[in-house]
């Protein structure tokens, strides 16, 4: 497994050429008494094999229902998840058992997630005992291995979850999605619920796994400092839809399409002496049984213009690697 | 300007069944007329308590008033009776708070709850109370507020409520406005917005804010002056740009490390601050950031430091502050520290 992430890392074209994940025209839809939700609609992008792209977008705009469909928690309303090449809606329940040790997730909610009526040891081992994988007194042997990855003390085995702290649940919760030596890990806001200063440890030690066990992620989050600094590329979405997609250094410093501008400026920076200019967007975000029509962003949109009523804008590459969703680039 | 509020060796104690937490261990600062300071600190380090000391909404029991004094316009609060209270709070004192759909009565139209602190408060006619509720509606920028007055909270959106929340607290034109993580719920676009109205109220009236909130980026953009809080205690204060600039306290430079700048190097790791908040049933004797402090030294273990005046009314709680720790160099107040923490 080491030699492959070297090559990955070495080869920069092979890297290239192997999406992990290819997510293609993905949608799904809740049904609200006759009305559909649209939380996610029309998602195309691609993961590679030992990156972390990362997903931002406002609550309510379909990132989570996005991470959840792709790992098939949700099924979808229409399109395709590839992994590795392979359609996972097109497997049986059977064949996706299997395939679900390669994709595991990891939650906001370290409180939430953990099942307080368990110990350490029964919640990072039953992912191991679920799959057979080992049993008995190996089982104990692999869970401390375990948490002495994620930083824990094997002492802490027989512990529950609430004699640990927030930063120490969500460790638990890391240690539990790697029982399985998983490809892809969805991280689904994994440090939103954190304390600054725990934030940073869980980060460090979400790319420190990435880069010694060639993980590949989906990194959910709504903090946008955070998202660049451990995303190779972020996808913006506004309402169940893709606005922007880049590498997040230039996404970040050159973006195109104007949410992601006013996202961008509505961090605040911790800096007294910076004096900008904000973007402020006015009103809220539509509600997404009735999203407006053409393009979804224009009720808030600073730059919007007659077209944007009328037509929903392309998914266009302005320039390469560089998607962006706007009339202003047509 | 003048001294507002002086919070002086604040202790607050809980009784549970646990034992006593000790959520409030010593707290000094002061706000004058018109500033907006920023508590910050992480969860559990008494900063909300605090906010809720100076309102008196803490309930007793469990909460105990073991020392000090909060003074607000020549009076001590602490000693203050419940009627006296009562018409301070909301008048003079107004609070918002972080989540504003379970601060809000659902049962009770927005308009009626913003104009019954007026209504309690002034002996004014309700058709005047309404104005001005009116009025404030529009000065937190709710579009068509006569129609928003009749509505109930549900009706509102997140932004929206929290709108409604300041009206509700700025309706008496408070001295002192409490905002206990104001945008916190928000998401960032609408965190904005808020950031934006409390700017503008700065600018249009009289109020002084204490902000409190976990957001270093929030209290470089609104804040004059800055109180960091740790486990109980305040172990740095100054004004915003000293407190970003040069913060000589260990666990400020620690917190200010930890966040990821939007100019910062993938490839160098963040520095997040080792380990976790100590326990507030038993504090510990010494320093409480020891356990975690980089420059951890001897009698830091043992002996808690004194806040010092380190210049520009910037003061720190840190023995590296001390007289004698000035004279040995940082180069071996580092060394010291390499070697008693691993």
């Amino acid at each position: 497994m080491t030699t492959d992430v070297k090559n990955v890392e070495l080869d920069d074209d092979s890297k290239k050429k192997v999406p992990l994940v290819q997510v293609k025209n993905l949608r799904k839809y809740f049904s609200v008494g006759k009305q559909k939700l649209k939380a996610v609609d029309g998602l195309n992008f691609d993961i590679y094999e030992g990156e972390t792209v990362g997903l931002v977008g406002e609550s309510g705009c379909g990132k989570s229902t996005a991470g959840r469909t792709m790992i098939r928690l949700y099924e979808p309303t229409d399109g395709e998840v590839l992994f590795q090449g392979k359609n996972i809606y097109d497997h049986s329940e059977k064949k996706m058992a299997k395939i679900r040790r390669d994709i595991q997730l990891i939650f906001q909610d370290p409180y939430a997630s953990l099942n307080p009526r368990m110990t350490v040891e029964e919640i990072i081992g039953e992912p191991l005992t679920i799959h057979g994988v080992v049993k008995g007194k190996e089982k104990k042997k692999r869970v401390e291995e375990l948490l002495k990855l994620v930083g824990l003390s094997p002492e802490h085995i027989n512990r529950y979850p609430h004699e640990f702290s927030g930063g120490q649940r969500q460790r638990i919760g890391i240690a539990r999605a790697l029982a399985l030596h998983p490809k892809f890990i969805v991280c689904d806001e994994p440090i939103s619920a954190l304390d600054v200063s725990i934030q940073a440890q869980v980060v460090n030690l979400l790319k420190e796994l990435q880069k010694e066990m060639g993980l590949t992620y989906l990194f959910i989050a709504h903090d946008l400092s955070m998202v660049k600094y451990i995303s190779d590329r972020i996808l913006v979405m506004y309402l169940g839809k893709m606005m922007e997609f880049s590498d997040s250094e230039t996404l970040c410093n050159e973006p195109l399409h104007p949410y992601t501008k006013a996202l961008l400026s509505s961090v605040p920076i911790p800096d007294p002496t910076i004096k900008r200019e904000r973007i402020v967007l006015s009103g809220d975000v539509p509600s997404p049984i009735n999203p407006p029509s053409g393009c979804v962003f224009r009720t808030r949109c600073p730059n919007a213009m007659e077209i944007c009523s009328s037509a929903v804008p392309e998914w266009k590459e302005q320039k390469p690697g560089h998607f962006v969703a706007c009339h202003l680039f047509w | 300007m003048g001294k507002l509020l002086e919070v002086k060796n604040l202790r607050i104690d809980f009784k549970t069944y646990g034992g006593e937490v000790h959520a409030v261990r010593g707290v000094n600062f002061e706000v004058k007329q018109g500033e907006t300071i920023g508590i910050v600190g992480e969860s559990g380090c008494g900063k909300s308590v605090t906010a809720k000391a100076i309102m008196k909404l803490l309930a007793s029991p469990p909460a105990r008033y073991k020392e000090g004094s909060i003074t607000f316009n020549g009076k001590n609060l602490i000693e203050a009776s419940e009627r006296e209270m009562e018409r301070i709070r909301g008048n003079e004192i107004s609070m918002i708070f972080q989540d504003p759909m379970t601060s809000l009565n659902p049962t009770s139209k927005v308009g009626v709850q913003i104009m019954e602190s007026v209504l309690k408060h002034n002996q004014i006619s309700r058709k005047k109370a309404y104005n001005h509720a009116l009025e404030t509606l529009q000065l937190v920028g709710i579009p068509q507020p006569e129609k928003r007055m009749e509505q109930y909270p549900h009706e509102f959106s997140g932004g929206m409520r929290q709108r409604a929340m300041i009206a509700m607290a700025l309706v008496c034109q408070p001295k002192l406005l409490i905002a206990d993580e104001p945008t916190t719920a928000l998401d960032v676009t609408i965190q904005a917005q808020i950031l934006e109205l409390m700017k503008d109220i700065q600018k249009q009236s009289e109020t002084a804010i204490i902000l409190i909130t976990h957001d270093l980026g929030v209290v470089a953009e609104i804040c004059d002056r800055v109180v960091v809080m740790y486990a109980g205690k305040v172990v740095e204060s100054g004004t915003v740009l000293e407190i970003f600039q040069n913060p000589e306290h260990p666990y400020t430079k620690g917190l200010l490390k930890s966040v990821p700048r939007f100019d910062m190097d993938k490839s160098v790791p963040l520095s997040p601050i080792i380990g976790s908040p100590p326990d507030l049933f038993s504090p510990p004797k010494g320093c409480s950031f020891y356990p975690r402090c980089d420059y951890a030294m001897k009698i830091c273990k043992d002996h808690d430091p004194e806040p010092e005046d380190v210049g520009n009314g910037q003061i720190t709680a840190c023995w590296l502050q001390h007289s004698m720790a000035k004279v040995m160099n940082t180069h071996t107040a580092t060394n010291v520290g390499g070697g008693t923490k691993r």
